[in-house]
């Protein structure tokens, strides 16, 4: 699968797939803004298990030391990160 | 004279400030005076130890044409695994080689000079990150300062390239520096009375009343050294922190109040943070991904329990190579794998997790399991079990 024959919204579905899996708790689809760190539903194992899928389902590699913890820690941030990768 | 330490450093430091001072209210760039004033610091630290100062020279010049040439293989041949591994090798050669040459006392003084086991950290981040993608170009200037830069050379705290490079670019608003520099002045104090007043404090209870063998005097050593490193190595890294905000770097914190941590993941978050983040982003993270990829171990918790072993194992190793430090290596290891799996599987701490009584159980823990892991790094007990004490003679034994 390729990030760049998908489109805005196909990308956003798939990535709230994948942190629904991760988090095992679907408020990441209904509140885009919750802050995934503070309320525990996510820790640096998750992460690398989100940038791992990230690689396999988009094609788009994000290397671990690229952002800091503060810049990916809502699913609205993640999108945006992925969504300007992909357009990068 | 040793940086930090002495009298004259000191002095020198507060001295070498004023221009950095001065540039900083006239907006003007401070890196080239820093750059200046780093050489300076270097020839008082070790200009009485020419071979040290030639070792650093040759290491950081040779770490600089390896970055150079991978930077070109990496723009002209693209992603390779294999070189990649050969590069991220020989930057790291050195310390490898100078830890191995220490098991016989290396008498020709090999590789030995101030800060090598920090240096390599930065080296070896670069190239890492080359082979990432995130870094394309190594200014020479700007590589030099970063490795050399004063405040952190000795001990950290581990810096990174990108990070320190957008700082010594930008322009630094009048305002701002003068926030900047009243923070490192009161930071830079705060770490001089920690480490020569609270730490040598702690150091003279350790010395005169935690010496002999009993289990009492032992408990005392063990918790008087725990307050003294943290201290001692807070107290240097507040003061690194401080100065390098006077010539308008933004060094990273390498402390946050580490005896309230309520879990051993939490304190590493909180002790010698710049060196527990690197080894999380360039060492766990990387371990996680390979297991993962090569679906090592049943699941992701076996998976995560090793790749701390890997991670803390190489910790201990760096410290060096003596038991002590790779015991202290394992045991946090193991100590951050059940961690993980009792707050995974344990079903009592699901549900208490946010009570406070099991917070403040959490925390009390923690800290003795902390001391206890000090304990082992400072090699007391061994020492203890070698030196004849003076109950043994009485005693006969």
């Amino acid at each position: 699968m390729d990030a760049k024959n998908m489109t805005k919204e196909e990308v956003t579905e798939m990535v709230l797939d994948l942190l629904e899996d991760i988090t095992g708790d679907e408020v990441v689809r209904e509140e885009r803004d919750i802050n995934l760190l503070e309320e525990d539903l996510i820790d640096s194992l998750d992460y690398v298990e989100l940038l791992l899928n990230v690689q396999d389902q988009l094609g788009l590699v994000i290397a671990p030391s690229e952002l800091k913890r503060e810049e990916m820690d809502t699913p609205n941030k993640i999108i945006q990160v992925i969504l300007s990768r992909r357009d990068a | 004279m040793q940086l930090f330490n002495d009298t004259s450093f000191f002095f020198w430091a507060g001295a070498l400030s004023l221009p950095a001072f001065l540039l900083g209210i006239l907006e003007k760039p401070i890196r080239y005076y820093g750059g200046l004033v780093t050489l300076i610091f270097l020839w008082l630290a070790m200009g009485k130890n020419l071979p040290a100062l030639g070792w650093l020279a040759g290491f950081t010049v040779g770490e600089y044409v390896l970055i150079r040439a991978y930077l070109h293989a990496r723009r002209t041949k693209g992603r390779q695994t294999a070189v990649y591994r050969l590069v991220l090798f020989l930057s790291i050669l050195p310390l490898i080689l100078y830890k191995i040459l220490g098991l016989w006392g290396n008498p020709h003084h090999i590789f030995a000079f101030l800060g090598l086991s920090y240096l390599t950290f930065k080296a070896a981040q670069m190239v890492i990150e080359i082979y990432d993608g995130l870094i394309e170009e190594a200014p020479a200037f700007d590589f030099f300062y970063l490795m050399l830069f004063f405040p952190d050379i000795t001990s950290g705290p581990i810096d990174r390239s990108r990070r320190f490079s957008e700082d010594i670019h930008r322009r630094i608003s009048r305002q701002e520096y003068l926030d900047m520099a009243g923070y490192g002045v009161f930071r830079f104090l705060q770490g001089m009375v920690y480490k020569q007043v609270v730490a040598a404090l702690f150091y003279t209870v350790m010395s005169w009343f935690g010496m002999d063998r009993s289990l009492g005097s032992i408990l005392l050593y063990m918790y008087a050294y725990g307050f003294y490193l943290f201290f001692d190595f807070a107290g240097y890294s507040s003061m690194a922190v401080g100065i390098s905000y006077v010539f308008g770097v933004k060094t990273p914190e390498n402390f946050r109040a580490p005896f309230v941590s309520k879990d051993m993941k939490e304190f590493w978050d909180r002790w010698h943070i710049t060196l527990s983040h690197w080894f999380r982003d360039f060492i766990f993270t990387r371990v996680m991904m390979v297991l993962t990829r090569r679906r090592v171990g049943k699941d992701k918790l076996t998976r995560a329990s090793l790749a701390f072993l890997i991670n803390m194992g190489i910790m201990g190793l760096w410290h060096g190579l003596s038991p002590c430090y790779i015991i202290y290596g394992l045991y946090h290891g193991v100590l951050l794998s059940l961690t993980e799996v009792l707050q995974k599987k344990w079903k009592f701490y699901k549900k208490h997790k946010k009570d406070r009584w099991f917070i403040w159980t959490e925390r009390i823990i923690t800290f003795h399991l902390v001391m206890f892991g000090f304990l082992i790094f400072s090699n007391h007990l061994h020492e203890l079990a070698q030196t004849p004490q003076k109950g043994d003679l009485l005693n006969g034994r």
